[in-house]
């Protein structure tokens, strides 16, 4: 910053999970459109699938407290809109917003404005349940409202420590949330249940796919008569791939280490984050599954937590 | 109610246009209605969309709500702005003035011109700001004084807001609001700047530091919180000024002084313009379960090493028992007549006066000596029988806490209706700023206007809006 000027621990805490939860709003409303799409064209057990997303977004329990068995049209909603999920869309949304207003002056006019008319046009349009005939128009209104704020950060916002504390929001959620999807699913990916005839036909992989917004590009690296190993290898190790392990990883480090130079003095979090590098991101597909995909997904979610509250710890966001 | 003659500030007897209003006219002339009502939602738009809103108390959420915005401005020629002017600095001169003397030594209580229980029984007092000097012996950094007009060349002071006034945030939102929508108009009127506000506040700041502030001064935005009803306000002046906005889990005390959490570990604050009010600043000093202060803020700003905007006690000056002084009090820090007029105002703790305020109930505007906001208040003229007897009981309980003045004729100005385009009541506050070297006021303010037909309550939590404000060049 300038003028000699140093953020406070608060604003930093503040952008941090702003965009923790912007991100998380994008992967909801992601999951919910992987559902819905996958419902109308594959299954023939819809309560399952459902189910299946929402356990991947970690709702599934608090979903079963409060909706018992009423489940596709329940859990919509239940993902979109309700108060009691706190990673509802609406929820992460206006989280995200509470949190641009506490660091309004760390923001741009344009940013700003961005999430006020992100959280106003989509409260607006989740005042009301959403059936599933208007399902289609109230997710790409979400993801448009998501995508321009992305676009006003990405075009307006200095880049300074401001934007390095965002950026460290996005890519945590963001490497937490991939690692949960494969987490749910990764039995379908072990080499060995897969032996024989897999293709993208398989509807799990097609929903890992979707849910981590990589069906296009997967195709585009690897044809469509590849299988689990790429997949895996695709959205663990890729660093092409803006929601691989590996790319989310390796801007944690990055942004780290912007902030390290600027601290002047070793911040063990960068330290952490050249660890986690190290010891995981180095692997070979091979190696991956010879070390247990399960437990390799384990040890990546524990560290991110571990790390998280390292960069809480090192930038003072609390105390 | 009589019939009372209105003075409009646009067509003052109902077919000649003012002057300050001869160019706008011929632009308003031209425009339909339907063209004005598309302007006045994109302008509603404009502000939803920034997110200026105020969070109104006293309902169970805390909500956020927009301050209606009219699109008509209301203009004040350059000359008419001048005397204005006159009369604030003298104002504001002589309330620092005051503040300085009843934290000292009183010399305007032994001279008898107020009478020592005015000051001592008063709940904004502050004796522990009792021979204390505040950094360049400015108390009053920033003032809000609500005047209103009554004629062509009457205007009264309604009250004077030294504490914490707010509002400045929407004389300049309201600004970039018409620039945007009417720039064109701005090329036809001759309109003085407001803009400079940020940086005049920033420069007033900065020069009220402690002695011995080494390097540019750190200044900082004490606000109680995203839930505050000013909070928007408190943001927009921090990053407009491009300080901190800090609460009171950002600040501690390390080594003697006031200091703020940043990423790198406690750095010192030299001023902090606070939007908290005196009570809840420091908990060791004031009230003990305030969660909005600091732990020994008092202490240190009483070790000279942290100046405090507005200084703490200045509740004692704008105080409505105090506003009937004033005359007396510019006259005996001036020497001179006081400029500005003053509504006539009793005083319910006096007997006689109590005595002709309850005769006259249904004629009269009542005030608690302590509000604010409009709360607590009774307009005569439009209270019912049962309200009025309401407010007779609580004068005869506590009329200490009392004054009243006449139901003035407030100016009104055209405002956009429902209907098409009506007179409305407006008030207005400018905003003067005071460093130990000069004053400055910023040409032009903040008007409020009372949106429903015939009411004469501005305040934004009572239904009021609000319009820009036009000084003209000369």
């Amino acid at each position: 910053m300038g003028f000699g000027r140093v953020m406070l621990g608060k604003t930093a805490n503040g952008l941090y999970w702003m965009c923790r939860y912007l991100e998380r709003a994008e992967t909801t409303a992601r999951l919910v459109h992987t559902a819905y799409r996958i419902s109308l064209t594959r299954s023939n057990n819809l309560q399952e699938q459902w189910v299946s997303v929402m356990k991947t977004a970690g709702m599934d329990d608090l979903f079963r407290a409060h909706n018992g068995n009423s489940v596709v049209d329940n859990s919509i909603n239940w993902m979109l809109r309700s108060s009691r999920n706190p990673s509802s869309v609406l929820s992460s949304v206006s989280q995200a917003r509470s949190n641009a207003r506490l660091v309004r002056t760390a923001l741009t006019a344009i940013v700003w404005a961005a999430i006020n008319r992100a959280f106003i046009d989509i409260k607006q349009k989740l005042s009301r349940r959403v059936s599933e005939r208007n399902l289609p128009e109230v997710l790409e209104l979400i993801s448009d409202r998501i995508r321009s704020i992305n676009g006003a950060i990405e075009g307006t916002m200095l880049r300074n420590e401001i934007f390095n504390f965002m950026r460290l929001g996005t890519f945590i959620e963001r490497a937490d949330s991939t690692a949960r999807i494969i987490d749910v699913r990764y039995y379908v990916l072990l080499p060995s249940l897969n032996a024989v005839g897999s293709s993208l036909d398989n509807v799990q992989w097609d929903i890992i796919l979707r849910s981590i917004s990589a069906k296009g590009g997967f195709r585009m690296e690897y044809g469509s008569s590849a299988g689990a190993r790429e997949i895996t290898e695709f959205l663990v190790l890729k660093k092409t791939m803006p929601r691989s392990l590996n790319f989310c990883v390796s801007k944690l480090r990055q942004n780290l280490h912007y902030l390290q130079t600027e601290q002047a003095k070793h911040t063990p979090a960068f330290q952490k984050a050249i660890q986690i590098e190290e010891n995981y991101m180095g692997f070979t597909t091979e190696a991956l599954f010879k070390f247990g995909l399960h437990e390799y997904i384990q040890k990546i979610i524990a560290s991110l937590i571990d790390l998280s509250s390292q960069i809480e710890a090192d930038f003072r966001f609390h105390n | 109610m009589d019939r009372t003659v209105f003075f409009d500030e646009m067509n003052t007897d109902g077919f000649q246009v003012r002057k300050p209003y001869e160019n706008y006219n011929d632009w308003l002339s031209k425009q339909t209605a339907k063209e004005l009502s598309r302007k006045n939602r994109q302008a509603e738009e404009l502000f939803r969309l920034a997110g200026i809103t105020f969070n109104v108390y006293g309902r169970s959420e805390a909500k956020e709500r927009l301050i209606p915005f009219d699109i008509i401005p209301r203009i004040i020629s350059g000359s008419e702005w001048n005397r204005l002017c006159r009369g604030l600095r003298q104002r504001v001169g002589a309330i620092n003035a005051f503040l300085y003397d009843i934290y000292h030594s009183q010399e305007i209580i032994k001279a008898g011109r107020i009478p020592r229980q005015m000051v001592s029984n008063n709940k904004a007092f502050l004796p522990q700001m009792l021979r204390h000097t505040p950094p360049g012996s400015i108390y009053t950094h920033i003032s809000g004084i609500d005047l209103v007009r009554t004629g062509n060349d009457d205007f009264y002071v309604l009250e004077d807001n030294v504490r914490t006034p707010s509002g400045v945030s929407y004389m300049l939102e309201n600004r970039e609001t018409m620039l945007h929508m009417f720039p064109e108009l701005f090329t036809k009127n001759k309109v003085q700047p407001v803009e400079n506000y940020p940086s005049d506040l920033l420069r007033t700041l900065i020069s009220s530091a402690p002695d011995g502030s080494d390097g540019t001064p750190t200044v900082a935005v004490l606000t109680p919180g995203i839930y505050n009803s000013a909070y928007y306000e408190h943001a927009f002046l921090a990053d407009h000024m491009g300080v901190e906005l800090v609460e009171a889990s950002d600040l501690s005390v390390v080594d003697g002084n006031v200091a703020m959490r940043t990423i790198r570990g406690y750095k010192k604050i030299d001023v902090l313009y606070r939007r908290v009010d005196d009570a809840y600043l420091d908990p060791l000093n004031f009230k003990p379960d305030s969660q909005l202060g600091l732990p020994g803020l008092f202490d240190i700003y009483k070790s000279g090493r942290i100046t405090i905007a507005n200084a703490p006690g200045t509740g004692i000056a704008d105080d409505k028992s105090i506003y009937s002084f004033m005359p007396e009090i510019i006259e005996f820090y001036t020497g001179e007549p006081m400029l500005l007029k003053n509504v006539p105002t009793w005083r319910c703790s006096d007997t006689d006066s109590l005595h002709y305020v309850l005769s006259n109930l249904s004629n009269l505007v009542v005030k608690e000596v302590h509000g604010s906001g409009g709360y607590g208040m009774l307009v005569g003229p439009a209270a019912s029988k049962k309200e009025l007897a309401q407010f007779e009981a609580k004068l005869r309980a506590k009329p200490d806490n009392y004054i009243a003045q006449p139901t003035l004729s407030l100016s009104t100005v055209p405002t956009l209706a429902k209907s098409g385009l009506a007179p409305r009541h407006v008030d207005l506050r400018p905003f003067v700023l005071m460093a130990p070297d000069k004053i400055k006021i910023t040409s032009g303010g903040l008007t409020r206007v009372a949106l429903k037909k015939g009411s004469l309550v501005v305040n934004s939590s009572q239904g009021g809006g609000t319009k820009d404000t036009w000084v003209l060049e000369e």
